[in-house]
């Protein structure tokens, strides 16, 4: 196993907060990598950080064995680093298609006078985009929904469609956050299920940040847990689950 | 009801979706070009109008409606593109030079005025563009041995390929349509390509946008070009068929007119634009008939009712007034977007798809199919 992924000596605040306090950890090739902690133990704030939505206050951040601390939150998509959200941020007034194809957009070369004429490359790019979206659709069971209007899902669609506009940009690293949240046990089995074949069918490393544990013990490999910003514990899920720090967390001391 | 059956990735693609469609838009714009020999030069210029209109309609529906970037300075496009033509054609350069020219320029302030949205939104960004329109209006004003200043430009007729084309003649209305029809069948390819894709990103997530590669800076300041660019193609034709153009004609009402366009016609799609467009053309007409013609009417029905030729006199006066108090034309704008807002938000392209939706699924139809939703979580904290 190779190291895909890299966090050194992590740290974001906000002010006098401490969201992120010096957190390292290291994501493996081909694994599924669990982040978990308490409400504000700053999960959604590492994975801000990793998609540069936020700039850290001191730490890096490796990839492929590159420093991407200071790439644009833009290029992060063309490195192969694809990611979901909590609070579901689809295109609500876009056909599920369309938010499928924007996810195809950081393989986009066609300029804005082709674009305008509509010329021929602009159509077989379109064509091969498109096939690439149906795989997506088919291998997570979208294909009844293709035209309809995200505004019109249901909560548990939108949230697969979240997963498969991140699916259509042929990640490497795939940042799930939340995956499970509002969806009921049938919905959460079937999200189990898709982790696993996005793990072993195409082979893509998924880091997870999940409040779910029945969810975390079925998929992760590795599970690394954090309160106020900083790492509790690191190891298996059941070696998490017993270590003393983490009980202390989630039960009080 | 029509069931499209898919079976290649063309069909999503192409523009349009069956044949039915084709023949229908074939035969609209066959009435299009049959119309300046059937109706009067009047309607005919009422017309011009409503494609100029519907030009910066397409304009502002690809900033407003699909970017989501709010502006209140497109009647400075509009002015930037119609001051560029009169300025080249009084120095003798030709249609066909200065036509795109005034494109080009136009869209390249508008790439500068994209700038600031960068940093901006919503109401901020609408204050920034209204700022814009006043300077531009004021340098119009000041910029005297260009612009003529206060007293205005006379703008010649246009000459393309050596034949004098007069701003009330058939061609004149033909090289209109000609240009709304390319600008969008540009539009709509765009719209199908990734940067439209992009703006619609835009408009409902950035956050999301930006994670999925879509570079937000680039693709306002691309909307805000084309859209500029488009508006003052619209600019040049405008002044054109007004033949005069001074800095007054360039107000914020202006602005607020073309708005108007589309939320009155319906931000989902171009054909909003061009119904707005449409509408707000015949606000003029409509007031003029109110003038003219309606104190006779109700006056007439007073003394059908019996009222004394004295009070039928007042009672015309009365109406008289009232019909021509200053300032009514904005009390009608006003009332008209206060009663789209809160009844037809999708305006009138979207009461003609529920009108189309009903007889489809007759008698299945249902209220709630265009209900909006309300959304309650959106990551705002990451812009």
């Amino acid at each position: 196993m190779t190291s895909l992924f890299k966090v050194e000596n992590l740290s974001l605040r906000f002010g006098g907060l401490k969201a992120v306090d010096d957190v390292s950890f290291e994501v493996q090739k081909g694994e599924v990598f669990t982040i978990i902690g308490p409400n504000g133990a700053g999960k959604t704030s590492i994975f801000n950080l990793i998609s540069r939505l936020y700039e850290p206050t001191s730490g890096k951040l490796f990839y492929e064995g590159n420093d991407i601390t200071h790439v644009p939150a833009h290029k992060i998509a063309k490195l192969g680093i694809a990611r979901t959200f909590q609070n579901i941020e689809l295109f609500e007034n876009a056909s599920l298609l369309s938010n499928l194809l924007v996810g195809r957009h950081c393989f986009s070369k066609t300029q804005l006078w082709q674009e305008l004429l509509f010329l021929p490359n602009v159509k077989y790019a379109e064509r091969a985009h498109r096939h690439k979206v149906e795989e997506v659709i088919e291998f997570l069971d979208l294909q009844a929904y293709r035209d309809k209007l995200i505004a019109g899902l249901p909560y548990g669609v939108r949230k697969v469609t979240e997963v498969a506009r991140a699916l259509c940009s042929e990640p490497k690293l795939i940042l799930l956050d939340e995956p499970s949240s509002g969806l009921n046990v049938e919905e959460t089995d079937d999200m189990s299920f898709w982790i696993r074949d996005i793990k072993n069918d195409l082979g893509i490393t998924v880091l997870m940040v999940e409040h779910d544990m029945s969810l975390v013990r079925r998929v992760s490999d590795r599970v690394l847990a954090l309160n106020y910003g900083k790492v509790l514990a690191l190891g298996t899920h059941e070696e998490v689950q017993r270590h003393p720090d983490v009980v202390a967390a989630y039960l009080g001391a | 009801m029509r069931f499209l059956f898919k079976t290649t990735y063309d069909q999503d693609i192409r523009l349009f979706q069956h044949p039915g469609q084709v023949w229908s838009y074939l035969a609209l714009l066959a009435v299009m070009i049959v119309a300046p020999m059937v109706l009067s030069s009047y309607v005919m210029s009422q017309f011009t109008f409503v494609l100029i209109y519907a030009l910066v309609g397409v304009s502002l529906m690809i900033l407003v409606g699909y970017t989501g970037q709010a502006s209140l300075g497109h009647a400075a496009f509009l002015a930037i593109g119609a001051y560029t033509a009169g300025y080249l054609q009084s120095k003798g350069v030709p249609f066909s030079i200065y036509f795109p020219l005034a494109g080009l320029l136009t869209g390249l302030v508008g790439v500068l005025v994209g700038f600031p949205a960068l940093r901006l939104h919503g109401i901020y960004l609408l204050i920034a563009t209204i700022s814009f329109s006043f300077i531009v209006e004021e340098i119009l004003a000041r910029w005297e041995h260009v612009t003529n200043g206060n007293e205005g430009m006379r703008v010649k007729s246009l000459e393309l390929f050596g034949h004098e084309i007069n701003r009330g003649s058939d061609y004149f209305y033909y090289l209109c349509l000609a240009v709304l029809v390319a600008a969008i069948v540009l539009t709509l390819n765009l719209m199908r390509s990734p940067t439209g894709r992009a703006f619609i990103a835009v408009r409902d997530s950035e956050t999301a946008a930006r994670s999925m590669g879509v570079d937000i800076a680039a693709t306002k300041v691309r909307a805000f070009g084309l859209s500029a660019a488009l508006t003052g193609f619209a600019g040049v034709l405008y002044a054109h068929k007004l033949s005069f153009i001074s800095p007054e004609m360039f107000t914020l009402a202006l602005s607020i007119e073309f708005i108007m366009v589309i939320i009155i016609g319906g931000a989902l799609g171009l054909h909003g634009a061009i119904l707005g467009a449409m509408f707000i053309v015949m606000v003029d007409p409509f007031l003029t008939w109110l003038k003219d013609d309606v104190p006779g009417f109700v006056s007439s029905i007073a003394s059908l009712l019996g009222a004394g030729a004295a009070r039928v006199k007042s009672i015309e006066d009365t109406t008289a007034g009232l019909a021509s108090t200053a300032g009514l034309k904005g009390l009608i704008y006003g009332i008209i977007i206060m009663l789209f807002i809160l009844f037809e938000p999708y305006g009138l392209y979207g009461r003609w798809l529920k009108i189309k939706l009903f007889f489809q699924m007759f008698p299945l139809y249902k209220k709630a199919t265009f209900k909006r939703q309300k959304v309650y979580v959106k990551t705002e904290r990451n812009r």
